[in-house]
């Protein structure tokens, strides 16, 4: 789950960690009272979950608190990579000496948490590793030891930062590594950590990410914030993934219910996990247009597999259905298959003329198979490739039948 | 006698009297797999299909030797469970867990290479030596385990469960059978990687060939490129990576924890240019990897 600057923000300064002074508004009213007490220019700073909203008009600044009031209707009516902008986080404007780097991750290949410095900042990290990786400063710790004050001592020597400086910056990278292995947090990072004119340094923006799955034990420290467990897409989610998304959660039996809208004429019930990502990649490659993504696996239940087909069979636009997954270990081929039957039945469709295909195998297929020639669904065993069977839905889609 | 299995497997299930647990438990009983001994808190004196339940690992340990270990419990106990098979000297400890924190699998593994451990998983559906031993539900029933794994010369791995048995499946319909088939897990950070798997699929004899499923998300196929190409790897390897679609979906995150694209980064273009650059064979659909295999078996 990502945080929201103000957020992270909020939890870093609790870490005695120095951040700008702000406020996060939601009218231009509250945007120009907050100019005219802090006496100077200010940032004004949409806070939306995008990446990279500096370049599409996320971050503006303003002089005069009338300048913070047009400036803040206009953002606040603008809408960034689809996210409506609510609120903005209002600061002082500070005179910037220079930018840096801090943040510590894991590293998958090492297994381990990361450290990783640079004295270049105020950029995305990875482009400085591809331009100037000499740039690039990193420390794999041990997640029992974790970060040790000479290690960040160590690291923070290769920050170019004048006299006595570095001790303030290792204090931070410090409370950084305190904070990321409180939180359970997979990402914490300070970018820019700046160097003020008044030889201050500064946390002038954050970007953290929570573990999901680490939720359950965050809770509380969370609460501490005001901060909630929410849904965290790249994008909001639609109605139809809503839905999908209820239907998931009312049972929490199977893996099933992932759904990603798209806006094609092919249903699909896929799956799970491997088996869904083969399936969509062969049905774009036969020149499908798939009208979603959805996975079914983990012994989902008849139940649960019946509300998400008529879910999908009754999206607008939906010409066809293909049920493709790979053979079976731990979920049974006849559940699939009746839950297909049964939302058709329901829906008032006839699995004989209805455009429909179904590709599975493994346990209990025999019993799955026979309930498919009792409607006349064509189905097709392990025979069948997956490619195959993708091919032949896209084929059925165009022919109608 | 393959890699990580043999006739000397001794198994533990940790988390027994789960209700997946008990399936899997009966499954690997039917494939002649030794599940000596389960272990449960509060379920001691109790039996899974007349497989002993005990409180402790240890007490499990004392009075069945064991080498091996399944962790099927739920996530917030996975790293406890974990620790206690690694420190009373299990030397395999397969994790079927789901959702465990990445901060918990860190601490896992680290413990583990302390003691000289190997960890699978997490978020594995097991391992299965063909006709011989399996971990867990790979296959399925008997009956249907019996027709998609099938003893053979080919090691597969794969990062997903499902598309495990499909891969060795669709091998052996074609008459191609497997030396390994291991789940190594979905998860951003997984025990035994495919790089930490090759060096030893190179000293294994009964290895001919191997095939890698490979999906969107972390580096684990670069650095899998990586060591392939520095080592001069001897022996061939057939590569599938699903999911090329996630590519133009940066941020978007499909089936498994770890399938998520960010720019370049973990972008299967970049995965299958790199594994090409080290002589990996990328076939562009998963059928095609029967093709490609044959052609190695062939030419050795």
């Amino acid at each position: 789950m990502r945080l929201y600057e103000f957020e992270s923000k909020k939890i870093l300064s609790s870490y005695s960690i120095p951040v700008p002074k702000g406020r996060v508004v939601t009218s231009s009213q509250e945007a120009r009272i907050f100019a005219q007490e802090v006496a100077g220019p200010i940032a004004l700073k949409a806070q939306v979950l995008a990446t990279g909203r500096g370049k599409v008009g996320g971050v503006r600044f303003a002089e005069s608190p009338q300048e913070a009031e047009q400036v803040a209707q206009e953002m606040l009516k603008a809408e960034i990579q689809g996210y409506a902008v609510k609120s903005l986080l209002v600061e002082e404007r500070l005179d910037i000496e220079q930018e840096l780097y801090v943040g510590c991750t894991y590293d998958e290949v090492k297994k381990t948490p990361l450290i990783i410095c640079s004295s270049l900042g105020g950029v995305d990290i990875n482009e400085v590793s591809r331009k100037h990786p000499e740039k690039i400063h990193k420390s794999s710790v041990s997640s029992f030891m974790g970060l040790q004050p000479y290690k960040a001592w160590e690291l923070v020597q290769n920050l170019d930062l004048p006299a006595k400086l570095p001790w303030a910056a290792q204090a931070i990278l410090l409370k950084l590594w305190g904070f990321f292995s409180q939180f359970d947090a997979i990402l914490a990072e300070i970018n820019p950590l700046v160097l003020t004119s008044r030889g201050e340094l500064a946390a002038l923006d954050a970007h953290i990410e929570i573990e999901d799955d680490a939720l359950f034990r965050q809770k509380e420290r969370l609460g501490r914030f005001q901060i909630e467990e929410r849904e965290d897409k790249a994008r909001p989610p639609t109605p139809f993934e809503i839905e999908a998304a209820q239907i998931d959660k009312a049972d929490y039996r199977g893996v099933a219910g992932r759904v990603i809208q798209f806006d094609g004429n092919l249903g699909l019930l896929i799956g799970a996990g491997g088996g869904s990502l083969t399936t969509f990649d062969a049905v774009l490659r036969y020149g499908g247009k798939p009208a979603n993504y959805c996975e079914v696996g983990g012994n989902a239940p008849v139940s649960k597999i019946c509300k998400l087909a008529k879910l999908v069979l009754s999206k607008p636009g939906v010409e066809g259905i293909a049920v493709i997954t790979n053979v079976y270990s731990n979920s049974r081929v006849d559940f699939v298959a009746r839950g297909l039957i049964k939302a058709m039945v329901e829906l008032g469709m006839d699995p004989k003329s209805y455009p429909v295909l179904f590709r599975s195998a493994g346990a209990f297929e025999e019993e799955g198979y026979a309930i498919l020639r009792k409607y006349g669904v064509r189905y097709y065993d392990r025979s069948t490739s997956m490619d195959e069977a993708a091919g032949l839905a896209v084929e059925m889609i165009k022919k109608g039948s | 006698m393959a890699i990580l299995l043999s006739d000397s497997t001794r198994v533990i299930v940790q988390g027994i009297t789960g209700r997946e647990a008990v399936t899997f438990t009966k499954g690997m009983l039917d494939y002649g797999t030794r599940v000596v001994a389960g272990v449960t808190p509060g379920k001691e004196g109790h039996r899974v299909y007349g497989v002993p339940v005990y409180n402790c690992v240890e007490t499990a340990m004392r009075n069945h030797e064991a080498n091996t270990s399944i962790v099927s419990v739920p996530p917030g106990f996975a790293k406890d469970a974990t620790f206690e098979a690694i420190d009373v000297g299990i030397e395999l400890v397969n994790v079927f867990t789901e959702r465990i924190p990445r901060g918990d699998v860190a601490q896992m593994i680290e413990f583990a290479r302390q003691k000289g451990v190997r960890i699978v998983g997490p978020n594995s559906l097991g391992m299965i030596s063909p006709g011989r031993v399996k971990l867990g539900p790979a296959g399925g029933p008997l009956s249907e385990c019996n027709r998609a794994f099938t003893p053979g010369s080919v090691a597969v791995l794969s990062r997903s469960g499902g598309m495990l048995t499909e891969t060795c499946s669709l091998l052996s319909q074609n008459g191609i059978g497997q030396s390994i088939a291991i789940n190594i897990g979905g998860d951003p950070i997984v025990g035994s990687a495919f790089f930490d798997l090759l060096p030893l699929l190179e000293d294994d004899p009964e290895t001919k060939a191997i095939v890698l499923f490979c999906e969107p998300g972390t580096f684990q196929e670069e650095e899998t490129a990586r060591f392939v190409k520095e080592t001069s790897y001897s022996k061939r390897i057939v590569a599938f990576i699903a999911g090329s679609f996630v590519d133009t979906m940066p941020g978007m995150r499909f089936g498994h924890a770890a399938v998520i694209v960010h720019g370049e980064s973990g972008a299967t273009r970049t995965k299958a240019k790199v594994m090409r650059e080290a002589g990996i064979v990328v076939v562009d659909f998963h059928s095609e990897i029967v093709a490609a295999v044959k052609k190695i078996l062939n030419q050795s």
